[in-house]
């Protein structure tokens, strides 16, 4: 019988949670970069102006259909080659993930963009609003409320796959788990407290989500 | 007499293989109230959609108080900036059959929108102008109501306000009341006919023959792709001269008592 034993993990809580810290930061820069490439992805690839959404288009395909391991690899190992670029863990991890989000994140907005009936673009330029104003105060917001959702489960995803960070030595809060197991020499209670890590975060955040998706459901229009 | 404060001439349009009309020209003055009556896809509606530019018309040119909206290729099509789009919708506003508000907005919001986006007017103020657009509609009280709380009818008379409130010099209604229960069709025609009496010039698509009689100076009736039969509603609607106007009018009296 396997005997439990939690104690030597949390006397290093220290190091799990300077990892979970870095898990953070890293989740953040590339959800916040990720959201703005994904939109100019998006409006790119919406464009009526081929030199724009073909591009688009490409950089879309190629990130949403290789693997993250691969891309990290590429940015971390591949680019200072090419490029001759100086490259620490966290700006190849910032990248892969800032990039590959925003494929996937341009995918969303553009689903929610073209969600939006005609009428809505006929109103707004009926009033005399151009293309950009049109886009910015009457699609996006309408957009990004039924996008929400999917925007929120793409986040999520993301969180977990930063954990592939710790193969290039970034020290977020698995690479860090790993360190705590080969010193406490107990792996199994290690990494249960972090999938405990990940799940109470992820559920508080989740938890939250659904309660401003109840109150976009408020000023109408927003249904699952 | 003065230039017509908007001139379509030999406007035409088709969709792929189907010519929706063609050679279509029209004279708005000042003051005209115009309805366009015709069956369902005679382009009553398109023939709308054309003079505020939302369609295309593959040829003809457009005037508006004597100045040519856009640049006339020698293909008869013209072509439209963004610019000239804009330039013509300060002055042409449109109401939709599906009211088209903005869901996201308050009522007030809907109506302020242009105001601020387009015209640049500060939010206050272009709040106490939408206020005041709205009392014209009896919808002052729903100010801060969000559209998805209102009655078909009530939805109409905001997108109504909505369009007044940028001032334009002609308006256009696109089937105002179809999309409606019978018992919110008065709230909303009742609206159009006080716009009719303060004078306000503007082109009616509808299917409400007694309203287009009574508010309307001038009737069009479009059938084989074009103006099939047009002048003042007495002369169209009493005593229709040609077959199919007599035969459309017929078919809408049939099950009158």
């Amino acid at each position: 019988m396997y005997e439990w034993n939690f104690a030597p993990v949390f006397s290093e809580s220290g190091l799990l949670l300077a990892g979970f810290r870095n898990t953070l930061i890293l989740t953040a820069t590339a959800l916040s970069g990720g959201l703005v490439a994904g939109l100019l992805l998006a409006l790119a690839r919406l464009s009526p102006k081929r030199w724009l959404s073909m591009p688009a288009g490409i950089v879309i395909e190629v990130f949403r259909t290789t693997p993250p391991l691969v891309q990290l690899f590429w940015f971390y190992f591949g680019l200072p080659i090419i490029l001759a670029v100086e490259m620490t863990p966290f700006l190849a991890a910032a990248l892969t993930f800032t990039i590959q989000s925003g494929a996937f994140f341009a995918e969303i907005f553009r689903a929610g963009i073209v969600s939006i009936e005609r009428g809505q673009w006929e109103a707004a330029s009926a009033i005399g609003m151009s293309h950009n104003q049109c886009m910015r105060r009457i699609i996006l917001p309408q957009a990004v409320k039924r996008m929400f959702p999917s925007m929120m489960e793409r986040s999520i995803e993301l969180m977990k796959t930063t954990t592939l960070v710790a193969t290039v030595s970034y020290a977020d809060l698995l690479f860090q788990a790993n360190e705590v197991a080969q010193k406490t020499f107990r792996p199994l209670e290690v990494f249960t407290v972090v999938a405990l890590m990940y799940f109470f975060f992820i559920s508080f955040v989740s938890f939250l989500a659904a309660r401003m998706e109840r109150r976009f459901a408020r000023s109408g229009e927003f249904s699952l | 007499m003065t230039a017509p404060l908007l001139s379509l001439k030999n406007f035409a349009k088709s969709f792929d293989e189907n010519q929706v009309f063609s050679g279509v020209n029209l004279d708005v003055q000042p003051g005209d109230r115009i309805s366009i009556l015709g069956a369902s896809g005679s382009g009553k509606s398109t023939l709308l959609r054309c003079i505020n530019l939302l369609e295309t018309p593959d040829t003809g040119t457009l005037e508006i108080g004597g100045e040519i909206i856009g640049n006339p290729q020698r293909t008869g099509k013209a072509r439209y900036r963004e610019r000239d789009l804009r330039t013509l919708r300060q002055r042409v506003g449109m109401v939709f059959q599906q009211f088209n508000l903005f869901p996201h907005m308050t009522v007030a919001g809907n109506v302020a929108e242009g105001l601020v986006t387009v015209r640049g007017v500060a939010p206050a103020k272009a709040r106490e102008r939408a206020l005041a657009e709205l009392q014209r509609v009896g919808l002052a009280d729903k100010a801060d109501a969000y559209p998805s709380r209102l009655s078909g009818g009530q939805k109409q008379r905001v997108a109504i306000a909505r369009t007044l409130a940028m001032d334009p010099e002609i308006l256009l209604f696109d089937e105002p009341t179809s999309a409606l229960d019978p018992a919110l069709v008065g709230e909303v025609l009742g609206v159009i006919e006080q716009l009719a009496r303060e004078g306000r010039t503007m082109l009616l698509v509808t299917h409400e023959i007694g309203f287009a009689y009574h508010v309307s100076t001038r009737i069009l009736f479009l059938a084989e792709r074009g103006i099939y039969e047009s002048g003042t509603p007495d002369e169209i609607l009493k005593n229709p001269k040609k077959p199919i106007t007599q035969q459309f009018l017929a078919e809408h009296q049939r099950f009158q008592f």
